[in-house]
């Protein structure tokens, strides 16, 4: 058994910053760009101790500037640095959105090569904290819609930290999603030289059930409906998918070839989610290891609203949850 | 603005300049006939007119500065290293075009001589050649970056977004506008709040603006080494604004119909390649120089465009590779 009084714990919060300066601290190419990142710390205190200990050669603030942002850390990227770009809310990578769906996923593959683009874009992502339609919304199936991005998008401080050095690591273009809603959460730290590899999910609680495929915020979500539902004596595998791209679905079918059933519970809109893709690949290859329908637990097809009461209405919730596994265990 | 003055160069050294011009201008003729022929695929933009441009620019630079071109970009490719053969076998959707087949006209690239892309949206590699000017600033290398873009870029966000942030980072990056007066089939001052759509938007962003004759070679030259200087010398960006003119249309299908024969016969007359074959017989050059210059040059495109016709197609295999570093193209496991 391990000490637990021994075991360090950190916030999501905390775990960003300190993911990045290892990272700073280990590679002198990487560089930080964006907004009030600097001696502000972050909006989201994500950043604090950055500019205080690498300085202002590394920790770049910038103005309110999405495009000059991201072609700042493309250019630099293809000439031999690694750039860490913050757009601030996710909401807000369509301002820059050229970059990332015409621009830097393309420039290795339509140069034939020439051309390498190692950087890293964070945002911070998704809903839960009342800030209504242009500032909770869960964008990374709009990431997915674009061939040639890498996307990690961690539940955990320590899969932060391991996720992170992956991401900077990468000779490819990776969306970093931090969950707002996540931020305060705790969790153990992560040990020194903690690395996890992009593309790994993690099988975050043990059952025979159902299988529940989730991801960012709908990790602990979704453990959450596992705790109470033990009581009904129903028993559900939670995979944490870590990555949209690469998708381990090896992981997925192996869940499924216990269970046989599948529920899926993502953030983004039920219309164009990165559910669909999950499930459509099941659909594809994996129909007969299923004994039950598919289902999607999504945010409605609806604009984020701002009062709690509307928003837990529209976004996945562990009632949500709950009830979709019932329905499908009484199939 | 400030204004620039011819200085004397070389004879050698225009001569030289002339001859690159005429490879660029051959290069295009061919592409265009090529295209005629049903050889060359999808669409061209074709430089001829602004050669002066790209070749006055390179010949301010140094082998290893950085120069980021648009989808009207053959001129900006081949002046930075790319060869005829290569970037016509491109616009042939040949395996040894520069980029594999897989950009075309719009994309050729020659990243190893810092040529880092034509890009196909308008005004976004503005924003990537600060990066790479940031870049060169933090590695201390004192390389230089060069942006290449339309009168029509100086009206989207990127363009003002990126000398923003160029003059308050004070990165060496120039902004080369090369203004042919047309945005695509639209006169650009029917369309632009200022009579010099980049130039007189560099004093709002606290940078020198220069004009400067974009179809005589060596006032290119001369005005480029003077804003290059300022950047390598951490001193700052500068947007210089190349008046010039197409000699085709906008792309493959327009014959330009919507300007008029008085505007195009003016400027025809003023072509790049006319004005510097007229400089070197003033400094003393006889025409037979100047005739065999352009004998080497037509003799390169045509056996460019004999080696790019002969070259193999490109293989449907490579439509799997380049995605990822790794070599790829795999998304999942």
């Amino acid at each position: 058994m391990a000490d637990l009084t021994s075991v360090q714990m950190t916030t999501y919060r905390d775990a960003v910053a300190d993911g990045i300066a290892r990272e700073l601290r280990r590679d002198p190419t990487v560089v930080c760009i964006g907004e009030d990142i600097g001696k502000a710390g972050g909006v989201f205190k994500t950043t604090v101790g950055l500019f205080e200990e690498f300085g202002a050669g590394r920790v770049w603030d910038t103005p309110i500037s999405e495009q000059a942002i991201m072609g700042a850390a493309m250019g630099a990227a293809m000439t031999g640095m690694r750039p860490v770009a913050e757009i601030m809310f996710s909401d807000f990578l369509a301002c820059c959105w050229d970059y990332l769906a015409n621009e830097i996923p393309k420039a290795r593959y339509m140069t034939g090569g020439q051309l390498t683009v190692p950087l890293v874009v964070r945002t911070a992502n998704g809903g839960g904290l009342g800030f209504g339609a242009q500032h909770s919304q869960s964008v990374e199936n709009w990431a997915l819609t674009v061939p040639g991005l890498k996307i990690a998008a961690p539940s955990t401080p320590s899969d932060v930290v391991g996720l992170m050095a992956s991401a900077i690591r990468s000779d490819d273009p990776v969306v970093f999603f931090e969950h707002k809603g996540l931020f305060a959460s705790k969790g153990e730290a992560a040990p020194p030289g903690h690395v996890v590899p992009l593309g790994e999910a993690r099988v975050a609680r043990e059952g025979s059930d159902v299988t529940v495929v989730a991801l960012a915020a709908t990790v602990p979500l979704a453990l959450a409906a596992a705790a109470e539902l033990e009581g009904d004596g129903i028993s559900l595998e939670v995979i944490d998918l870590r990555c949209l791209v690469p998708l381990d679905m090896a992981t997925v079918f192996g869940s499924l070839s216990k269970s046989s059933r599948l529920i899926v519970v993502e953030e983004n809109p039920y219309q164009g989610g990165w559910g669909a893709t999950v499930v459509s690949i099941v659909a594809d290859e994996g129909f007969e290891m299923l004994d039950a329908p598919i289902r999607r637990v999504a945010s409605e097809n609806v604009p984020l609203p701002f009062a709690d009461a509307l928003e837990q209405r529209v976004i996945p919730t562990v009632d949500k949850l709950v009830e979709a596994v019932r329905r499908l265990m009484s199939y | 603005m400030t204004e620039n003055t011819i200085e004397r160069v070389a004879t050698s050294t225009l001569l030289d300049w002339y001859e690159q011009m005429a490879v660029i201008r051959g290069t295009e003729k061919a592409a265009h006939d090529l295209f005629l022929r049903g050889l060359v695929k999808g669409t061209t933009h074709l430089a001829a007119g602004h050669e002066a441009v790209a070749v006055g620019t390179s010949a301010a630079l140094r082998p290893d500065d950085y120069v980021f071109a648009t989808y009207r970009g053959h001129h900006h490719a081949i002046a930075r290293g790319a060869t005829p053969e290569g970037c016509l076998a491109e616009l042939m959707q040949k395996a040894t075009g520069v980029c594999k087949a897989k950009g075309g006209s719009m994309h050729l690239t020659q990243a190893d001589h810092g040529m880092l892309g034509s890009y196909a949206i308008v005004g976004a590699h503005l924003p990537m050649a600060n990066g790479a000017a940031w870049s060169a600033k933090l590695r201390g290398t004192t390389q230089v970056a060069v942006a290449f873009f339309g009168d029509g870029a100086t009206n989207i966000g990127a363009f003002h977004e990126a000398l923003n942030l160029a003059a308050v980072w004070k990165l060496p990056v120039i902004f080369v506008c090369e203004n042919n007066r047309y945005m695509e089939y639209t006169p650009i001052a029917s369309v632009t709040s200022v009579p010099n759509p980049a130039a007189d938007r560099a004093a709002a962003n606290g940078m020198p603006g220069v004009l400067v004759d974009g179809n005589d070679v060596v006032a290119v030259h001369d005005t480029m080494s003077v804003a290059v200087e300022r950047a390598r010398s951490d001193n700052g960006p500068t947007v210089v604004e190349a008046l010039t003119y197409r000699h085709f249309g906008h792309s493959r299908t327009d014959p330009a119909t919507y300007r008029p024969p008085e505007e195009v016969e003016e400027w025809m007359a003023r072509d790049p390649l006319t004005v510097a074959r007229q400089r070197l017989l003033d400094f003393g050059a006889s025409r037979e120089v100047v005739d065999a210059a352009d004998a080497r040059a037509a003799e390169v495109v045509a056996s460019a465009s004999r080696a790019a016709q002969d070259a193999p197609a490109a293989d449907p295999a490579q439509a799997f590779t380049d995605v990822w570093a790794d070599g790829g193209a795999a998304w999942r496991t």
